[in-house]
């Protein structure tokens, strides 16, 4: 009797352990795709605490299913159950294991955060182990450094800044397989400097310049959104990321600047030109935004 | 010392119960009365701010701002979430702790019943206010309900009144509605429970509702002290928070979340209380490991209120910051499943009874091992740098507030409307209201993880259209949430008008309240319980009681 148990409570949990493991697998396919050597340590660790999720999920579910289906009291059935008041051994063990489990997560984490090297205002940034990882992939064994680039935020645009070549966009352009080093900064309220394809996310708070870096790994289109809200336009704050080669990039670089500064479409903007011009605006007084900015290059 | 047991003699006398409909809308001193007039009261405004959601969701349903101004979508989910929470959750849980701690302790009323009342009073006026706020030139608060300055001062239309004057007036009265309640209820259940009830054959929900009630007294002070500078900076032109003049906006953030993660257990503490007292009900077997679960309450406490900068993790902080925080949430996460282990221990091979209070238990238990899961998810620093101010974190927070609150108020609703006015409700409404709800909740709210997955960021009017399939799916679900509230209005109005006699204990339950008349007199207990035995006897066979049985 008791072998069967042990057998069948094995062989339960290597079904759910299964049927996690599968989860786990299938959590890679609810991102944007990996565009940062950020995105590949991110996805990782999302997809194992998927995994550790779905199996205690699933666990405490199928636990409650069986009482019900197997300890349904009858209609007419008014007795009672069991008076088991607690078990010490047991109430020990589901103390003990989310315990450990819980700080191996937070171990895990703190490691792959490390990894990130995000940013920190007050350290000073170096060549993460991370990159050794990521660029195994590509076949790329050094990583050159790259110049700072200057993003502005404002209600309702960004606009960054290419201080070496004086140049000004509303696009960022990123070379592919280089460190980003930004310098994030604010004209008015708070505002989020969010690129989901790249997992990464830092407010930008005014009156202060913050350093945020990351490593681009995959050539393409993606979006910048602002995380943080910031007032009426909020949903509007968006702008393009584009990744290229250094080759392109290069040449993008030396295009842009020697365009003469021209007004930038701003979705903000010209909402808010609209919604003046019909007198009907069922809307409410809001902040102006700032004027479509004047910038090198827009798309 | 010994008057504090029996304040009603201090009082004028109230009129004899079982009270008619009038009572119900005066300056009651009653426990029971005021009970019921805050879960009125919350379940309109519940009611407004849903239906906020729904327009919500209206505009949602389409990637494009078409329904909706973009200022009115904004004020919209501003007054949404700012309802939700001092217009119904806190109050509709005070609601619950008022009308049943005086009876599950034994008492006759609480400590002090005018305080009580007053309490009561204001949350009415700082509901109606929030509402009102919708009438001001230039409209409601427009800044979410953490009011993140610079943003929340700005001011567009220059008005000294203006909507964010009115949300800080009203946030600002319902923290000293709140601190009069907490201090209250605290002193009511350290100073009156019955001869014989110590803390080990206290129920675990008066343990919940202390443990709640603590965090008020300890967090509030943080709160108000910040909605007062944030008005100071609005109003009178000082600078605690304009980085333009030197002051420092991430402040507030500390000052905000100091107070609003513990309120969360504020909210959810009473909720996992009801939870403990309705399973050994229908499961007909004692809480598994009563004294254990009792005091993870108050680990919950103590843990709660060093975790708040998890809610930053994207903001301006520092890295150790960040990791010191991840730890202590983590944590958390112990006592928490302690309770949720006891509560499947509990129904583990009991007799089980799927009446609709059970269903919402159950359901909501289950809501909320996967609102716990992607809370553990949130803590880890790397993993919420991406999430965070996403979808992702609304389904989070909506799956604790919604599946989880929202269903063990249901829940605690069922369970002792019999008790609360004499008759019974109809089983077949509850049960279709049930699934509706919890259909309903799945379809609104899973959606919205995907979607944070996505990138797409909370408290936006507008998307990408790479977004629209899971938004029109949650919008359903929205609206079906919407409806399944049809049911349990239509069965709760017609069960106190004509529903069957309940008696005084219709669920064979252990515990005061159900050794006392439904509804019970106005002075609950003619002769105060001396309790004998630890509380939830089931297949035990043993009385509560010395005086009454049980």
């Amino acid at each position: 009797m008791n072998i069967k148990r042990i057998i069948t409570l094995g062989a339960i949990t290597l079904f759910l352990a299964g049927v996690s493991f599968w989860i786990g697998q299938l959590s890679y396919s609810w991102f944007p795709p990996q565009a940062s050597a950020e995105a590949i340590l991110y996805d990782d660790l999302f997809s194992l605490l998927t995994g550790i999720g779905t199996f205690i999920f699933l666990g405490v579910t199928l636990a409650v299913f069986y009482n019900i289906i197997f300890y349904q009291a009858g209609r007419y059935n008014t007795s009672d159950g069991p008076p088991i008041e607690g078990n010490i051994k047991l109430e020990i063990i589901w103390t003990a294991i989310p315990l450990l489990l819980v700080i191996a997560i937070a171990v895990i984490s703190y490691q792959t955060y490390d990894q990130m090297d995000l940013h920190g205002p007050t350290e000073i940034a170096h060549l993460p182990q991370m990159m050794d990882a990521a660029y195994a992939d590509t076949g790329q064994s050094t990583v050159e450094s790259m110049t700072e680039i200057e993003v502005d935020s404002q209600q309702w645009a960004w606009i960054f800044r290419y201080p070496d070549q004086n140049v000004t966009s509303t696009e960022l352009h990123l070379p592919v397989n280089q460190r980003a080093h930004l310098k994030l900064r604010s004209k008015d309220v708070i505002h989020g400097f969010y690129i989901p394809a790249f997992r990464v996310k830092q407010d930008i708070i005014p009156a202060k310049t913050i350093d945020f870096e990351f490593t681009p790994i995959l050539e393409g289109n993606y979006r910048l959104r602002d995380s943080q809200y910031s007032g009426t336009y909020f949903a509007a704050m968006q702008a393009d990321v584009v990744v290229e080669s250094q080759a392109d990039y290069d040449r993008w670089l030396k295009k842009a600047a020697k365009q003469i500064p021209t007004l930038a479409p701003n979705q903000a903007a010209s909402e808010y030109a609209r919604r003046e011009q019909k007198s009907d605006s069922a809307g409410w007084k809001t902040v102006v935004p700032a004027p479509a900015p004047m910038v090198n290059y827009h798309p | 010392m010994t008057t504090i047991t029996n304040p009603q003699e201090l009082i004028p006398e109230t009129p004899k119960t079982p009270p008619d409909w009038r009572q119900y809308f005066s300056f009651s001193t009653d426990h029971k009365v005021i009970g019921i007039q805050y879960i009125f009261t919350a379940f309109f405004f519940f009611l407004v701010a849903g239906i906020f959601a729904m327009i919500m969701r209206g505009e949602l349903i389409t990637p494009e701002p078409d329904l909706l101004d973009r200022t009115v979508y904004n004020g919209l989910y501003t007054m949404h979430g700012t309802i939700m929470i001092f217009g119904w959750t806190f109050p509709v849980l005070s609601g619950f702790a008022n009308y049943l701690v005086p009876l599950m302790i034994g008492a006759r009323d609480m400590a002090f019943p005018r305080l009580n009342a007053a309490a009561f009073w204001m949350i009415p006026v700082v509901g109606i206010l929030f509402i009102l706020s919708f009438l001001v030139p230039g409209g409601p608060s427009q800044a979410g309900w953490w009011a993140y300055p610079p943003q929340s001062v700005q001011n567009p239309t220059g008005n000294l009144v203006n909507g964010q004057f009115i949300w800080l007036l009203a946030v600002a009265i319902s923290g000293v509605s709140s601190i009069m309640g907490a201090l209250n209820i605290v002193t009511t259940i350290i100073r009156m429970r019955a001869p014989g009830m110590g803390w080990f054959k206290t129920p675990a929900f008066v343990w919940t509702v202390m443990a709640a009630q603590i965090i008020q007294l300890y967090g509030l002070p943080a709160l108000t002290a910040g909605v007062v500078m944030l008005l100071c900076d609005l109003t009178f032109g000082t600078a605690f928070f304009d980085p333009a003049q030197g002051g420092n906006p991430v402040l507030f953030e500390h000052f905000f979340w100091f107070y609003s993660h513990p309120a969360v257990y504020v909210m959810v503490l009473p909720v996992f209380g009801i939870f403990s007292e309705i399973f050994p009900v229908y499961a007909r077997k004692p809480l598994f490991g009563y004294k254990v679960v009792a005091i993870s309450s108050i680990i919950i406490t103590v843990l709660g209120g060093l975790v708040w900068v998890h809610h930053m993790f994207a903001s301006g902080t520092p890295g150790w910051m960040r990791v010191l925080f991840m730890a202590s949430t983590m944590l958390i996460a112990v006592p928490t499943g302690i309770k949720v282990f006891a509560w499947v221990g509990t129904i583990w091979g009991g007799k089980l009874r799927l009446d609709t209070s059970m269903l919402f238990g159950l359901g909501g238990l289950i809501n909320f091992v996967f609102a716990g899961i992607t809370g553990i998810m949130l803590s880890s620093v790397p993993i919420d740098i991406h999430v965070n101010n996403t979808y992702f974190i609304v389904g989070h927070f909506h799956y604790v507030l919604y599946g989880t609150i929202v269903f063990g108020i249901y829940a605690g609703i069922y369970h002792w409307f019999p008790k609360m006015t004499g008759r019974m409700y109809y089983e077949g409404l509850g049960k279709l209201h049930f699934y509706l709800t919890f259909i309903g909740t799945a379809l609104n709210f899973v959606p919205m993880h995907p979607l944070g997955l996505m990138g797409m960021p909370r408290r936006v009017a507008s998307y990408d259209p790479e977004f629209a399939f899971w938004n029109v799916i949650a919008s359903l679900g929205a609206f079906l949430l919407g409806v399944s509230t049809v049911p349990f209005l239509l069965n709760m109005v017609s069960s106190w008008i004509s529903g069957k006699k309940a008696g005084d204990n219709p669920w064979r339950a252990i515990g005061l309240e159900w050794l006392v008349s439904s509804p019970p007199d106005h002075e609950n207990f003619e002769e105060i319980p001396v309790v004998i035995a630890e509380p939830y006897g089931y297949g035990k066979d043993e009385p509560l009681t010395e005086n009454m049985g049980g």
